[in-house]
């Protein structure tokens, strides 16, 4: 053989070889896979859809009806308010949890054990009935003269006992995330911020706190997704929620079933937005990181380890 | 510098009070005592390099001079002032937080690390100390910034993340952000010791030129060719004490002390 054709071969072996013109197999079992996963899921569908027991045309009759909307934005008030003021007083205690200061980092610990502690319905219906504890709340010195007094049964309606309720624990839960968060971010960037003589508070605004957001938003999404759920159970306290105006329907109805699907549809509706929120919130957080993929490299290794 | 210059410095050293001034430095870890007494004194515009072998208490002593970490023993002075604290009525006190931020804002600071902002660009990592702590206009600050940019080689990559650049350029960077404050000092802690071997050249060419310019610098690096070109004093730490210091042609070619001829030894290729 002449050398030419030898060259010849060897470069028609090597365009060959080219993984860039690799086949990938069909992979017959996971199209089989789809295609029963498919059949089942519709099959589900179909089911539920013609239960009449669901009652669809009742959902679809109430879904939208004012009361069931007006206990919707209650829930979802009340879900804003508590977060709004949760993550507030946790970033408080996170930061007071982190101190150097030996009484604020057991005060704040004394707070985060009993709050997370005690169960929320136990600490809403505490709330709801702080009269009978407390007739008169004052602002006064110690020891000292009063300054101010209100009726506690003026100040606690079921809105103020609702939102200290479910803020007051959630800040307990809030400072744990924020405080793994914050410990979380380099410790060499604290370093650089008080070699630059940063103020204490400067430095965590402008460099810690953006750093630990990353670990910080997927833990309160979840926690604000729960909140959501959890505003659920002012409706023991006579607070008129989204699950409290399904239960004044059907407590007349009984339509227990179609109106819980009301509220249920209407909980995955509101859940779903906050999933797409999360997912902007946090490629915003991500800026300055390799790759916006970057975070999916875990994920990968799982699945190709199952 | 040159000898001429570096023979200057060293006699205005003796006239001018020093800028920074250390006193019988004791620091423990623990039961680990890593600086047992260090004296030293940094005049204006001395370029000061600090070598020894790792556990020496070359690092910590460098952060104690702006109060990283606390000393236990001894006395600090930077410009004039006790970093930490303060002498009234004869009666030392401790500082406030807040009052040592504001005596560290003269001192610029380049970490092993890089320790760059990671969530903001190159530029916005140099005007935030000019800009957020030292009040400055942020239109001067942003042209300052670009202007040391340029000084360190790196005027396009201004709005690069530091992920995006090298460890080379990201020191870069980093040395360009300690000189927006304008220091009066410059703390240096083994700025080469975190980069590949071909990238520590142009970390070491900014830093030369810098030396060459009047800026005060203290280095603590293993680099000996950076002490031998751009140093005016050789200091060598072992064991948490000074064992010899001088000028970089006596203390490198002709160490007194056998600690620093084993140290040496070791560098023996870099001659």
């Amino acid at each position: 053989m002449s050398a030419p054709s030898v060259d010849e071969s060897r470069a028609a072996d090597a365009a060959l070889r080219d993984v860039a013109n690799a086949h990938r197999p069909i992979a017959w079992g996971r199209w089989l896979l789809w295609a029963l996963v498919l059949i089942i899921a519709t099959d589900f569908g179909w089911i539920v859809a013609n239960n009449e027991n669901f009652g669809w045309p009742v959902v679809a009759e109430w879904f939208t009806a004012p009361s069931i909307l007006r206990g919707l934005s209650v829930t979802l008030g009340l879900t804003v308010v508590a977060m709004v003021i949760g993550v507030i007083i946790g970033l408080l205690l996170a930061i007071a949890r982190m101190s150097d200061d030996r009484l604020l980092s057991s005060l704040a610990g004394l707070y985060i054990w009993f709050f997370r502690g005690t169960p929320l319905l136990v600490q809403l219906i505490f709330w709801y009935n702080l009269s009978t504890l407390f007739p008169q709340i004052s602002i006064a010195i110690p020891f000292g003269p009063t300054l101010a007094s209100w009726d506690t049964n003026d100040l606690i309606t079921p809105m103020t006992a609702a939102i200290a309720g479910l803020s007051l624990n959630e800040a307990a839960y809030m400072a744990e995330i924020i405080r793994g968060g914050l410990l979380s971010v380099d410790k060499g960037q604290v370093e650089a911020t008080d070699a630059f003589g940063m103020t204490r508070a400067r430095a965590l605004r402008r460099i810690i706190i953006p750093q630990a957001m990353r670990s910080i938003i997927p833990p309160t999404g979840n926690q604000l997704i729960s909140m959501i759920k959890a505003t659920s159970l002012v409706s023991v306290i006579a607070m008129a929620d989204l699950l409290y105006s399904v239960q004044a329907v059907y407590n007349r109805t009984f339509e227990v079933i179609p109106m819980l699907m009301v509220a249920v549809i209407w909980y995955l509706l509101v859940t779903s937005i906050l999933n797409v929120g999360q997912g902007f919130i946090e490629r915003y957080y991500a800026r300055g990181e390799r790759g916006a993929g970057g975070d999916k490299a875990p994920a990968r290794a799982m699945e190709e380890a199952i | 510098m040159n000898v001429a210059a570096r023979d200057s410095a060293a006699a205005a050293s003796a006239a001018v009070a020093p800028l920074v001034r250390a006193r019988n430095v004791h620091k423990s870890f623990g039961a680990n005592e890593v600086l047992k007494g260090i004296d030293l004194d940094v005049a204006p515009g001395e370029v000061v390099v600090i070598l020894g072998p790792s556990g020496s208490g070359k690092s910590t002593f460098l952060r104690c001079i702006n109060h990283l970490e606390a000393i236990d023993r001894g006395s600090i002075e930077v410009d004039g002032e006790q970093i930490g604290y303060q002498l009234r009525h004869g009666r030392l006190n401790k500082l406030s937080s807040r009052a040592i931020a504001v005596q560290r804002r003269k001192i610029g600071m380049v970490f092993q690390q890089f320790n760059l902002y990671p969530h903001m660009t190159a530029l916005e990592n140099i005007i935030e100390a000019p800009v957020g702590v030292h009040g400055q206009d942020r239109r001067e600050a942003v042209a300052y910034a670009m202007d040391l940019l340029a000084r360190v080689g790196l005027s396009e990559k201004a709005p690069a993340y530091p992920r995006q650049l090298s460890g080379g350029q990201q020191q870069r960077v980093a040395i360009a952000r300690a000189l927006a404050i304008r220091p009066k000092l410059m703390l240096f802690d083994e700025p080469t010791s975190a980069l590949d071997p071909e990238l520590v050249g142009e970390v070491l060419n900014v830093m030369r030129d810098l030396a060459g310019q009047g800026l005060t610098m203290i280095v603590v690096t293993h680099e000996i060719g950076f002490a031998r070109e751009a140093a005016d004093r050789v200091v060598f730490m072992d064991g948490g004490i000074v064992v010899e210091e001088g000028r970089p042609e006596d203390i490198l070619a002709n160490p007194q002390h056998p600690r620093t001829r084993l140290f040496l030894s070791r560098f023996i290729d870099t001659a």
